[in-house]
């Protein structure tokens, strides 16, 4: 009870404290973690100081006049109304002050186009509403969506600190390496942009853009989606994963080597009994918790599958019920949670068990297909 | 036919028809400017509603009020709405009513037209408001409409929002005709071109722009309606089309766009303050000049709204000192100003406060424009609420104050009374406060990094999205202020003399307060 | 109307007429836009999309001096199903060149289905250098059901290329023309039916 109690307790502090705790007067941009966006914060810091003196003069000079040159003082007004001279040199000094500001903007862009001699490229594409990272050089890839619950956005539990910037999948890269980006999009023009590296690209469908980055610090490095894109634009994380080169490589190595078995899993030749008990520890992990070890579920909330006439009749629908998920419902989209093999395993299960005894299979090639003609 | 003149000659002596008609077939240049200015301020209230519902689901982090869709659907409609219904419609009933009183005319050059222009706003408006209860909803991909989030993947209701903006673009085209007519042939003998107002000039210059660019956005628009309708690929990459083209042919649209919505504002504040400062304007040719060298930079700095879609670094460095240029003759215009108030004798009521804070306010977005304008540092700044903040702080103290200083400075002269100087007074510190509170922070949170036209945002960015939310709420309210004001004046107050203001010139003060139905029967001379 | 000054109709008409004629122009500019941005792309490659068929008629020597490395990547269009890589990943080649790669492309569907592959180039200042003299992506692809296919591409890297590009990517986004090909034969039959009625 008392456990209870305080998680409640938690949970209603968590709502009701709004964000002011983790929230900070942030001011000014941030210098970031690379070269390029340490020149462009040094570059910001020049203009914007630029920009402060003159603001100084001309409103000091406007100040001065609202202060000292009133009516109600008793000021008589001159009548001056041109100066040639004055004029002629208003026009000179601020083009003199551009062309200052000219030069060390131009270097530091020449500095970002300068894409060549990389170590590694890496593919990002923007979908609707995630990111694809493929790794060129080594020929594996995959999605990267946001991490944060329907529950934190609805209000309905307390924002953990990374809300909205979190993915399930971020994209890693090594430290000290010149990582090259080619970006492109499949449907719409999205924009990839991690602040701390001073990196924003357009992605555009159709077309592919590249730029660099090289971060020497290791850390996670947080962005978003900074084009419009529909919907769910705000919802669309960028998260960048630093690591030294020795994890690097091990993680590439781990990625590979799941790759591979996913590929053997997808193409291998099931048989029903193989799938049935594969099917059967993906749905104690999955789908266990709502619908029950025995597939009554919960009714209204959860439904049961037992004798559900999706599960024993419409295949189609229940493709897509796992797959896609239902929305507005707790049921989510698994299929880009659980591997082709995974979805045919625990599909087939489903329409095999607790008396359902279809006899009918589904293999992860069906499941594959599926899934790419949505 | 001299039964028509007949008629003419009646309504010259007799003043305006009675009732709807008057108002439904005026060609009176009075008359229709009130009507251009009454809509322009429902629209400003119409679209400041939808500013609330943003700043209203902006106000905490987390989705409260809306769905991301219909928030899409209210940041491209508050965008188009102050845009093309609140903004450049304001100024044309400004035009309509001061330019035949200012170059001594006694009505517009074309009133049949003028009366068609006006009449298809509403129009215009209607069909875009209605689309907010169509299926699928209002526009939703942001006033500036990218492909190909606005064609392939737009909603259904994109066709009907295309027709109104071909409506409203037939209608500013016909206003800038007008307004040309008006000022090229109606002028009185002796104002040559160097002696017109300054909202003369700057109205004349917006016009030249409105006939180069507003056909250019009939024309984007209509590729667009060929790519959604007509199976042609303009901005499809699938059929060979580019979706980067859509964005070059929008902004050689849409930076002149920036200009038409603030040179008219010049113009106006370039009469409140030598008139509050009882002192000429100074450097009246050369804010002549920086105007005109300001429009036609206008067409040759399109792509730095693009620094990020992968031009090509001699693209980027050409775009990024043409814009860098614009600064000097902005930079001109002010200097000017400040000189002009420079040893005057300088008084503060309402049309005086606003335009000193125009002054300053629109310094501020200059400064931020410059700071966009360099491109390393435009890759950091691109689409985040830096972006934001700059042109709010553009176009509400620079388009929107300038509207209300010409508003107050011209009521006495439009409806024959003085306005409640205190209220009005009021009205602009709330509105200076809001305003400055609501779009100030958005600075800091697009440096901190937080991207435009999200519904929801990180834990980081709330306290600033909570003190601007506050702000906006202040601002809005604020404007119902000034509902009551005008309504006020209209219905009495002060009798207003012909001249309310010490030291303001030109000929729309010769006139008695309110002026007679059509301005100046016979031409006055100009020496 | 006697005692008012009488707008001079004629010079209304005159402003008008120009106005009009301005709006017509510009009206007429802004489609411009689109064949002249094709041809500013064209001359100087900014969009980095690679050209049609290369028929230049200078015999291209080969630079032995350098090697230029070519990446292929590619990728499909929103509701594509088709399987499509390139073969080749990546290749070392000397400018003047001609080398033949190949792309795989599969049709897992049980339709018969058209693809149209839109090439795009980076860096864009390489586009100019790049030329195709054989690609599968100057015509749409036509697969049955089940139909896999190895599709050549034949480039040449232009001596010309500047000294400071070592690396070229050429991405293939391949899109389902399937629905747009149906849409044309309609039209085309309504238009042959409209002639023969």
């Amino acid at each position: 009870m008392g456990v209870h109690a305080m998680r409640a307790g938690v949970l209603a502090g968590g709502l009701l404290l709004p964000a002011w705790s983790m929230a900070d007067w942030t001011l000014n941009m941030t210098p970031g973690v690379t070269g390029t966006s340490n020149e462009i914060f040094s570059l910001h810091m020049t203009i914007l100081w630029i920009c402060v003196a003159i603001g100084v003069v001309v409103f000091g000079v406007m100040f001065w006049s609202i202060l000292a040159h009133r009516k109600s003082e008793g000021h008589k007004p001159a009548h001056f109304h041109e100066n040639t001279a004055v004029e002629v040199a208003w026009t000179i000094i601020p083009f003199v002050i551009l062309v200052i500001m000219a030069i060390p903007a131009t270097a530091t862009l020449v500095d970002m186009y300068d894409t060549e001699e990389s170590d590694i490229d890496i593919k990002i594409t923007g979908y609707q509403w995630k990111w694809r990272y493929d790794y060129i050089n080594d020929d594996f890839g995959f999605f990267s969506n946001m991490a944060t619950s329907q529950d934190e956005i609805y209000n309905r539990a307390a924002k953990s600190e990374h809300y909205l910037l979190e993915v399930d999948n971020p994209l890693v890269i090594p430290v000290g390496k010149k990582v090259r980006f080619l970006v492109t999009a499949n449907d719409v023009i999205h924009s990839w942009w991690v602040p701390a590296f001073g990196v924003k690209k357009d992605a555009i469908p159709g077309f592919i853009n590249e730029t660099w980055t090289r971060v020497d610090e290791p850390g996670i490095y947080r962005g978003q989606c900074t084009e419009l894109c529909g919907r769910d634009h705000g919802f669309m994380p960028v998260v960048v994963k630093a690591v030294p080169q020795a994890e690097y490589d091990a993680w590439v190595q781990g990625q590979l080597a799941a790759a591979e078995l996913e590929r053997q899993l997808t193409e291998k030749e099931w048989t029903l009994e193989e799938l049935i008990e594969r099917g059967e520890r993906v749905y104690a992990t999955a789908c266990a918790a709502c619908h029950q070890a025995n597939g009554a579920g919960i009714p209204p909330t959860f439904p049961a599958l037992k004798g559900s006439p999706v599960v024993i009749e419409d295949l189609p629908a229940h493709l897509d019920i796992v797959v896609n998920g239902v929305s507005g419902t707790a049921m989510q989209a698994f299929g880009p949670q659980l591997s082709e093999a995974d979805l045919a395993a625990v599909i087939t299960y489903e329409r095999n068990a607790w008396g359902n005894n279809t006899g009918e299979m589904v293999t992860p090639k069906q499941v594959f297909d599926y899934k790419n003609q949505q | 036919m001299s039964a028509v003149i007949d008629t003419h000659a009646g309504e010259h002596h007799h003043g305006p028809a009675k009732g709807i008609t008057r108002w439904l077939f005026t060609t009176n240049h009075k008359d229709i400017g009130t009507m251009y200015l009454v809509f322009s301020f429902a629209m400003f209230l119409f679209g400041g509603s939808m500013a609330m519902v943003i700043r209203a689901e902006l106000f905490q982090p987390g989705l409260q009020i809306v769905d991301p869709e219909f928030f899409n659907q209210m940041t491209t409609m508050h965008g188009l709405i102050m845009v093309f219904g609140a903004v450049m419609p304001a100024f044309v009933g400004l035009a309509n009513w001061m330019l035949p009183m200012m170059v001594g005319a006694p009505d517009m050059a074309l009133p049949r037209m003028n009366n068609w222009s006006f009449w298809l706003l509403p129009c215009a408006f209607l069909i875009l408001a209605s689309t907010l209860f169509m299926s699928g909803g209002a526009p939703n991909f942001g006033w500036t409409f990218y492909a190909p989030l606005s064609t392939t993947y737009g909603p259904p209701s994109t066709t009907f929002f295309i027709f109104a903006v071909h409506i409203m673009g037939i209608s500013s085209i016909m206003g800038a005709i007008n307004v040309i007519a008006t000022i090229l042939n109606l002028r009185a003998p002796g104002m040559t071109l160097m002696k017109m107002p300054l909202f003369v000039w700057t109205w004349l210059i917006t016009a030249f722009l409105l006939i180069a660019v507003m056909p250019v956005l009939a024309g984007v628009v209509t590729m667009m309606l060929m790519d959604i309708n007509f199976g042609t690929s303009f901005f499809d990459a699938s059929g060979g089309g580019d979706p980067v083209l859509f964005q070059h042919v929008f902004w050689f649209f849409g930076h002149p766009e920036v200009y038409i919505m603030i040179l008219p504002a010049f113009g106006a504040v370039s009469h409140i303050i030598p008139a509050f400062s009882r002192k000429p304007l100074f450097g009246y040719a050369s804010m002549v000049y920086a105007v005109g060298a300001i429009a036609l930079l206008s067409f040759v700095v399109w792509a730095h709204h693009m620094f990020t879609v992968g031009i090509p670094i001699a693209g980027q460095l050409f775009f990024m000192y043409a814009t860098m240029l614009i600064a000097v003759p902005t930079g001109v215009k002010v200097f000017n100003w400040v000189a002009t108030m420079f040893r005057g004798a300088l008084t503060f009521e309402a049309p005086m406060l606003f335009a000193v804070a125009f002054v300053i306010l629109f310094t501020i977005g200059g400064f931020s424009g410059l700071m966009l304008a360099i491109a390393p540092a435009d890759f950091q700044y691109h689409d985040t609420y830096f972006v934001v903040a700059h042109f709010h702080y553009v176009l509400v103290p620079g388009a929107i104050f300038g509207i209300f200083a010409s508003a107050y400075f011209w009521l006495p002269k439009w409806t024959g009374h003085m306005y409640d100087e205190a209220l009005a007074k009021t009205h602009f510190w709330l509105s200076f406060i809001g305003m400055n509170l609501a779009f100030f922070p958005m600075h800091f949170l697009g440096l901190a990094g937080m991207p435009r036209r999200i519904p929801d945002y990180a834990l980081q960015f709330a306290d600033f999205n909570m003190v601007s939310s506050i702000g906006a709420f202040m601002f809005g309210a604020t404007q119902l202020l000034f509902l009551l004001i005008v309504v006020k004046c209209i219905r009495g107050g002060e009798q207003a003399p012909a001249k309310p203001w010490e030291g303001a010139e030109g000929l729309e003060w010769t006139l008695p307060s309110p002026p007679p139905y059509h301005s100046f029967q016979t031409p006055p001379e100009v020496k | 109307m006697t005692g008012s000054p009488q707008p001079s109709t004629r010079s209304n008409a005159r402003v008008i007429a120009w106005c009009l004629a301005g709006v017509v122009a510009m009206f007429g500019f802004g489609f411009a836009l689109v064949p002249l941005y094709e041809v500013f792309c064209d001359i100087t490659g900014i969009n980095g999309k690679t050209g049609g068929r290369y028929e230049g008629s200078v015999s291209l020597e080969r630079d032995e001096s350098r090697t230029v490395e070519v990446q292929f990547i590619a990728q499909n269009g929103p509701d594509m199903p088709w399987v499509f890589r390139p073969v080749t990943r990546s290749i070392e080649v000397h400018p003047g060149e001609p080398t033949t790669v190949v792309f795989y492309a599969e049709n897992p569907t049980a339709n018969a289905m058209v693809g149209q592959a839109v090439p795009s180039l980076a860096p864009a200042e390489g586009t100019l250098y790049f030329h195709k003299t054989e690609c599968f992506c100057f015509n749409q692809q036509t697969l049955q059901a089940g139909e896999t296919v190895q599709m050549p591409l034949v480039f040449i890297v232009d001596q010309a290329l500047p000294e400071h590009i070592h690396k070229l990517t050429l991405s293939y986004t391949l899109y389902d023309q399937s629905a747009i090909r149906e849409v044309s034969r309609i039209n085309q039959a309504i238009t042959t039916t409209n002639r023969n009625g």
